[in-house]
């Protein structure tokens, strides 16, 4: 956990302050709808179909306890009682009034959350692996330079009105969480044969309408010299990025324009200008960092404990076992996804009483820390293997154990036309009857893992491109009409599926993806090849015969 | 439109010229970049000070040879949702050493005071009257920054580090 400082709580304050007085402005009509748009975007304020929208940073999706609560609160005080996680670790409220915002915002800020930069055209939220610090195998806690570089991010003055949005996100493990390659800039965290840490820099990844996987445009940055890279790579997209069309101002388009070989040598030589400047990081600097993340004092735990032996006699336990709980860097401790997406339900909605209990949870089992990962499930970080039983019983009470991490029913869905202005279709529909269809969880389980990842609009927040199957929601003649692509991926192999053919009419949308289940079940080699592994090795065609043949 | 100047609502002796506007006798001028370079000369030699509006899609490389002789620079927002200003102020100021006036222009509000004062500029054409009567006290909303700018503003590392010095922590 990273404890902010009266430096950090200062600043948050200072900018509640801010905000409060741009809303007075806007409620007294000093402020046109079209200045204050603008200004309420820079703190993650949207005007949506029903009502306004506000949207959370959980920076890097690392929570604690006390701020899930809070999050509850102004679920519960402001809102209808429940909330939404995103794919970008953000959180979303979508009943907020306008005028209720600057308390909500204050309410937040006394437990070090805050809502800056969540949308705009500025340098979102900073997000990194959901499990940084805790996964086996990685080269170092990611959320140390995450932090730094919110730090670095947030109310830049050269960088608060880019072209468009740009994210960030950060890895420091060889299976990518955090889908760095669909980020406008993605860091993988490496060390040189000196054994110093630095950063293999992509840029120009991201989805929407014209999606592209990131391109490598340093293979070392070092650590010192990360914040001078960034601000360089912004220096020349702040200048020389579109701004004559939103859809074409993103970086990723400025990269393919200009080509990564140009792209690079821009930014080569105006970093050449700033890299020994006060942007060099220092040791010291991290280590101050570092040292206002506090971890936990792990017990010498058994690898195996006996709670855990006896537990395995009850399949229910065992089949949420088998995909919720992950391999710790630590002996004896696990870690534990807990799935928002029940049969039936939204993808990603907690309700305030969830949250609330989930805090206490976390206080009981998981050193008071909880996670949020891009999935749009939640993750209790540090659990102890001897709790397992215990904590899977409370979590099921809550509703918090459906037994389908990265099973097919563990859907990836933006809001879609139930709460946005810009969407087209329906997502949370599809998602919702698509759980019902595959709920049976001895079928889940055959299929095995399978990412459904569904977007109510081009704009691409529900990932379509990078789902293993992708649903596109467009309009058509006034008529809902989703397009389907299967074969794409957001981690390390990070690739844009492929169509499989004509779009199909929202009622239809359940069936079409059963046919391809079914195709995939038919033409695997063997029950251990996953769902993408078989795409890979066949494409798209044998796909498309089946699903289309009787069609 | 009042300008701001020094942290005060201040008279504007400069007059704005045109492309084509006939050239004053005197008094202090500001003019497009295109005219102030094809006519440098000619704008330098009479008496009165000019200054330059160099827009924000032109290169500030090419305004560098005029630096020593403009006495104002100003950069335009044609809305304020376009940024692309503030990256030539702050090369104007950090990599150029431009120590003149520098001016903001266009479609500014008081949100943008804060970033402007850290990117360079020191003079505010500003859209609103309560804009431009509200700029000290919204140039003061801010105590803590985390980025270093020319401005010479300590940054929040930086802070931290004498913190950390002065309170002997880490040793």
């Amino acid at each position: 956990m990273y404890a902010y400082d009266e430096i950090d709580r200062t600043l948050v304050n200072e900018r509640v302050s801010e905000f409060r007085d741009q809303v007075q402005r806007r409620l007294s009509g000093e402020l046109t709808e079209d200045e204050f748009k603008i200004l309420r975007l820079q703190n993650g304020v949207y005007l949506q179909l029903h009502a306004y929208m506000f949207r959370v940073a959980i920076p890097y999706g690392t929570l604690a306890t006390n701020q899930l609560r809070a999050l509850a609160h102004v679920a519960r005080k402001y809102d209808r009682g429940y909330g939404h996680f995103t794919t970008r670790q953000n959180i979303q409220f979508n009943w907020i009034k306008l005028a209720e915002l600057p308390d909500a915002l204050a309410d937040l800020a006394e437990v070090g959350i805050h809502a800056m930069q969540t949308s705009g055209n500025n340098m979102r939220n900073v997000t990194s692996d959901q499990w940084a610090g805790v996964a086996p195998g990685e080269i170092e806690d990611p959320r140390i330079w995450s932090e730094l570089i919110r730090q670095h991010t947030t109310l830049h003055p050269e960088f608060s009105f880019l072209p468009r949005k740009f994210k960030i996100a950060i890895t420091a493990s060889d299976h990518d969480r955090a889908a760095i390659k669909i980020h406008d800039i993605g860091l993988k965290l490496i060390k040189n044969e000196k054994g110093e840490t630095g950063f293999e820099v992509l840029v120009g990844g991201g989805l929407g309408r014209t999606p592209f996987i990131g391109k490598t445009i340093k293979h070392f940055v070092h650590g010192r010299d990360i914040l001078s890279y960034i601000e360089a790579i912004l220096r020349v997209y702040n200048q020389y990025g579109r701004r004559d069309n939103i859809y074409k101002a993103r970086i990723k388009i400025l990269v393919h324009e200009l080509g990564i070989e140009k792209f690079s040598r821009e930014v080569e030589e105006e970093w050449q200008h700033i890299r020994n400047s006060s942007l060099q990081i220092d040791d010291e600097v991290i280590e101050d960092i570092r040292s206002r993340f506090t971890y936990p004092n792990y017990e010498k735990l058994p690898h195996m404990p006996d709670e855990l032996r006896q537990a395995a006699a009850d399949p229910e336990f065992e089949a949420w076992r088998k995909n919720s709980v992950s391999p710790h860097k630590v002996q004896g401790y696990s870690i534990v996804t807990v799935s928002l997406k029940p049969i039936g339900a939204p993808p990603g909605d907690a309700t305030a009483e969830q949250m609330d209990a989930l805090a206490d949870l976390a206080d009981k089992y998981s050193f008071g820390e909880i996670r949020v990962g891009h999935e749009q499930n939640l993750a209790l970080p540090h659990v102890a293997k001897r709790d397992l039983p215990a904590l899977w019983k409370a979590l099921d009470k809550l509703g918090l154990a459906t037994p389908n991490v990265n099973l097919i029913t563990d859907i990836i869905a933006c809001p879609g036309l139930d709460y946005c202005s810009l969407a087209n279709a329906r997502s949370i529909p599809i998602a919702q009857e698509l759980t019902r269809r595959f709920a049976n969880h001895e079928l889940a389980n055959l299929i095995g893992r399978l990412h459904i990842n569904i977007s109510g609009c081009i704009n691409a927040c529900g990932h379509h491109h990078v789902g293993h199957i992708g649903i596109l929601g467009v309009e058509k003649n006034g008529e809902e009409v989703y397009q389907i692509t299967i074969g794409g991926r957001a981690d390390e192999g990070a690739a844009l599926g492929n169509l499989i053919g004509p779009g199909v009419k929202f009622d239809e949308v359940a069936d079409v993806i059963e046919d391809v289940v079914e195709a995939y079940l038919a033409l695997r080699e063997r029950p251990e090849e996953l769902f993408i592994d078989t795409v890979k090795r066949l494409g798209v065609e044998p796909f498309k015969e089946r699903v289309y043949a009787t069609r | 439109m009042p300008l701001v100047n020094g942290g005060k609502i201040a008279d504007d002796s400069f007059v704005k010229l045109a492309v084509d506007t006939p050239l004053p006798e005197s008094g202090d001028i500001l003019v497009p970049a295109e005219r102030f370079v094809g006519e440098a000369g000619a704008l330098l030699k009479r008496a009165g000070k000019v200054g330059v509006i160099w827009p924000n899609n032109c290169d500030i490389d090419e305004l560098v040879p005029y630096l020593g002789k403009v006495a104002t620079v100003a950069l335009v927002f044609p809305t304020f949702r376009d940024g692309r200003a503030y990256s030539q102020a702050r090369l104007l100021r950090e990599r150029y050493n431009y120590r003149g006036d520098l001016r903001a222009t266009g479609q500014i509000l008081r949100d943008q005071f804060v970033f402007m004062l850290r990117a360079g500029f020191d003079s505010f054409e500003v859209k609103k009257q309560a804009d431009a009567e509200a700029f000290m006290q919204t140039a003061k909303r801010y105590s803590v920054f985390y980025q270093p700018t020319g401005d010479g503003r300590i940054t929040a590392l930086h802070r931290r580090m004498q913190l950390r010095h002065s309170e002997g922590v880490g040793t």
